[in-house]
């Protein structure tokens, strides 16, 4: 079937040999890796991904140390700098290049957990209204699109008004906010597979209701939703870092990013590097794991390629 | 087109009512009782915390207490703020109209950017224009907006001291709060006492600049990654190729006959942006000490200020939904297919 391209590639040209079809993880990654942005997302997140697992071995120092002698130092290429501190010091003497290292941890562990938290139960809660008949349908849709009336940080705020703040209460708040959007995804996609003729199949083979819904459905919609997942992903250490910037998330001295920029409002006049590095990594990971998630609509869900 | 409104209340209805139902129970989610709360360190009598639990209605059993609830909302009664004792609603609408200027000007900015973005990386597909413009695109969907604030700030503030650091407009000027909106109140202030609020409408718009670019540019994004997709999939269709080659110049097919079909889905993206507008505002005006009722809400959970904080979600919900149902209605105006087809 390759024979017409113009230009097999190397791979091509190994499968004509071998005369078997490409595996399906060689045909995701020839998708994916199409799109150049989508690779240099996912090497920016190994890299990342990499510091946050190792990141007592990383680090130059431990995050909530203070050197009382190095208050704001400036990063070592600036005049003023040390080549003690790549990345300076923070008001009270923290190294910022090992705090945003230890950042990594708790931003991505958020992200992770909050967008397990939202799709386990978004797949089920989709699952069902896809399922069970008009009245459940109608009445979890409903609750989702009363969820989704209230702005999802808005939402957050109050979750953690309410709780409390924390890390435990903010990853809840994160959670329950991005659900709406797996259930809706699940149901919509469901709906769709259910008319099938496999699934017909499946149910005269007298496969029951849990089984159509987990085994023969669920497989078939996962493409949409590891997509979205891994745009949750980002929200989530975007909206993570919003709620540590309010002063609502993880609490100080953890060195969260967003809670770091918080207290860095007072230092714009005179340490730039306070304000500017924790931002710049905040911004940097979100958009190499955006770039991902188009890479990944590409090769897994072509029909939204369209979408914006 | 009636049948269509009125399918469309009967789903707003049910979801205004769940709305109140979750307001209503997460003042009741708080550890420990609201008595305790409103006293604050003080240790409480148990004779008097019995009676004001009475006479807030407290000891009445939940769905009894959820009616009343309905009812004093029913009556137009938000509550008043446990601080300053003035009723929500009148705070609300003293500060509205500050989110409401921040939010229009935001989505304006967003929208006149983004569709120009969106129609020229569609136009030049594929060139070097279309990967800068798409690239920035996703920049900005991806912007913390709270540090996006600080850096324009540290830089046009502070830095080169063009625009001001916070607030609506200079303390010098006397404005009378007219119609709430600073650009209008400042430019009539400046037309009726021209020695005294000389400069007053330039010195508002200085103040307006950073904030909306702060809140706009995720709108931005969003609207310019749907004008590109929207724009290039009416490019294929067969009534362009006939517009083309009827001989009409270039700028005609794009600006008459594809845009005006391609701004259809772009509209209800504005519809669901309006959530994102809101939550926006929060932080736009948390770093710009921007007085509108982002900052009021924060500054409530902030103190524990339970009516401010419920009736102002419920406020801010209520906003979310109308607004999506207009964005409805006006879909169902603009494309008859969505009013017939359900």
């Amino acid at each position: 079937m390759q024979t017409s391209l113009p230009t097999p590639s190397v791979t091509d040209e190994l499968e004509l040999a071998s005369g078997a079809p490409p595996s399906s993880w060689q045909e995701f990654w020839r998708g994916f890796s199409k799109n150049k942005g989508a690779v240099i997302g996912l090497v920016f997140m190994a890299i990342v991904c990499l510091a946050a697992l190792f990141a007592p071995w990383v680090a130059p120092y431990n995050p909530i140390e203070q050197f009382r002698d190095h208050f704001l130092t400036p990063p070592t290429w600036v005049a003023g700098g040390s080549s003690q501190f790549l990345l300076g010091t923070d008001e009270v003497g923290r190294d910022i290049l090992s705090r945003l290292i230890h950042g990594a941890r708790l931003s991505l562990f958020i992200g992770l957990v909050s967008v397990v938290l939202a799709l386990i139960p978004g797949v089920v809660l989709g699952l069902v209204a896809a399922n069970f008949g008009k009245v459940l349908d109608s009445i979890i849709m409903r609750v989702m699109d009363i969820m989704m009336a209230l702005p999802a940080l808005l939402l957050a705020v109050a979750i953690v008004a309410i709780l409390g703040p924390g890390l435990g209460n903010a990853l809840v708040a994160i959670a329950v906010v991005s659900l709406p959007a797996y259930v809706r995804l699940t149901r919509a996609s469901a709906m769709t597979e259910l008319n099938r003729d496999y699934v017909t199949a499946a149910r005269l083979s007298g496969a029951g209701t849990l089984r159509i819904m987990f085994v023969t459905v669920l497989p078939n919609c996962m493409a949409p939703l590891i997509v979205h997942a891994t745009m949750g992903f980002s929200a989530a250490i975007l909206e993570i870092s919003a709620l540590g910037f309010l002063g609502m998330g993880v609490q100080p001295p953890a060195p969260e990013w967003g809670t770091m920029l918080a207290s860095a409002r007072d230092y714009i006049e005179r340490a730039w590097w306070v304000v500017t590095l924790p931002g710049l990594t905040i911004l940097f990971s979100v958009l190499a794991i955006n770039l991902m998630g188009d890479g990944l609509r590409d090769a897994l869900d072509p029909k939204l390629k369209t979408a914006a | 087109m009636f049948f269509y409104i009125l399918k469309r209340l009967a789903v707003l209805v049910p979801t205004f009512f769940g709305v109140t139902l979750l307001t209503f129970s997460l003042i009741r989610m708080i550890p420990g009782d609201p008595i305790e709360v409103m006293m604050g360190e003080r240790t409480v009598d148990p004779v008097m915390h019995a009676a004001a639990l009475k006479q807030l209605g407290l000891d009445l059993p939940l769905p009894v207490q959820y009616f009343n609830y309905l009812g004093q909302l029913l009556h137009g009664n938000l509550g008043a703020s446990l601080k300053t004792q003035t009723p929500v609603w009148t705070e609300f609408k003293i500060l509205f109209p500050a989110t409401l200027e921040l939010a229009i000007m935001a989505l304006l900015f967003a929208l006149v950017v983004g569709v120009v973005a969106g129609v020229t990386a569609a136009v030049k597909r594929g060139s070097f224009l279309d990967h800068g413009v798409m690239t920035l695109a996703l920049t900005g969907y991806s912007m913390p907006i709270f540090w996006w604030g600080l850096m324009l700030i540290m830089l046009f503030s502070s830095g080169l001291g063009w625009t001001p650091v916070s607030g609506r407009i200079d303390l010098m000027f006397d404005i009378p709060p007219d119609t709430g909106f600073m650009l209008i109140d400042a430019w009539r202030a400046q037309r009726a006492d021209p020695s005294l609020n000389a400069g007053a409408l330039w010195d508002a718009a200085k103040h307006l600049i950073l904030p909306t670019i702060v809140l706009g540019t995720i709108p931005l994004a969003v609207i310019a990654r749907m004008t590109r997709s929207s724009m290039l999939e009416v490019l294929r269709e067969d009534y362009v190729r006939t517009a083309r080659a009827k001989g009409l110049s270039p700028a005609r097919v794009v600006f008459i006959h594809t845009l005006r079909n391609a701004l259809i889905p772009v509209l209800t993206v504005i519809g669901l942006q309006v959530g994102t507008l809101m939550g926006g505002a929060v932080l736009t005006e948390t770093i710009f000490s921007w007085p509108g009722i982002g900052k009021w809400l924060i500054d409530a959970i902030g103190r524990r200020d339970y009516p401010v904080v419920q009736s102002g979600i419920l406020l801010v919900a209520t906003l979310v939904i109308v607004t999506n149902f207009v964005v409805d209605i006006l879909y169902g105006v603009a494309n008859p297919r969505i009013r017939h087809n359900k």
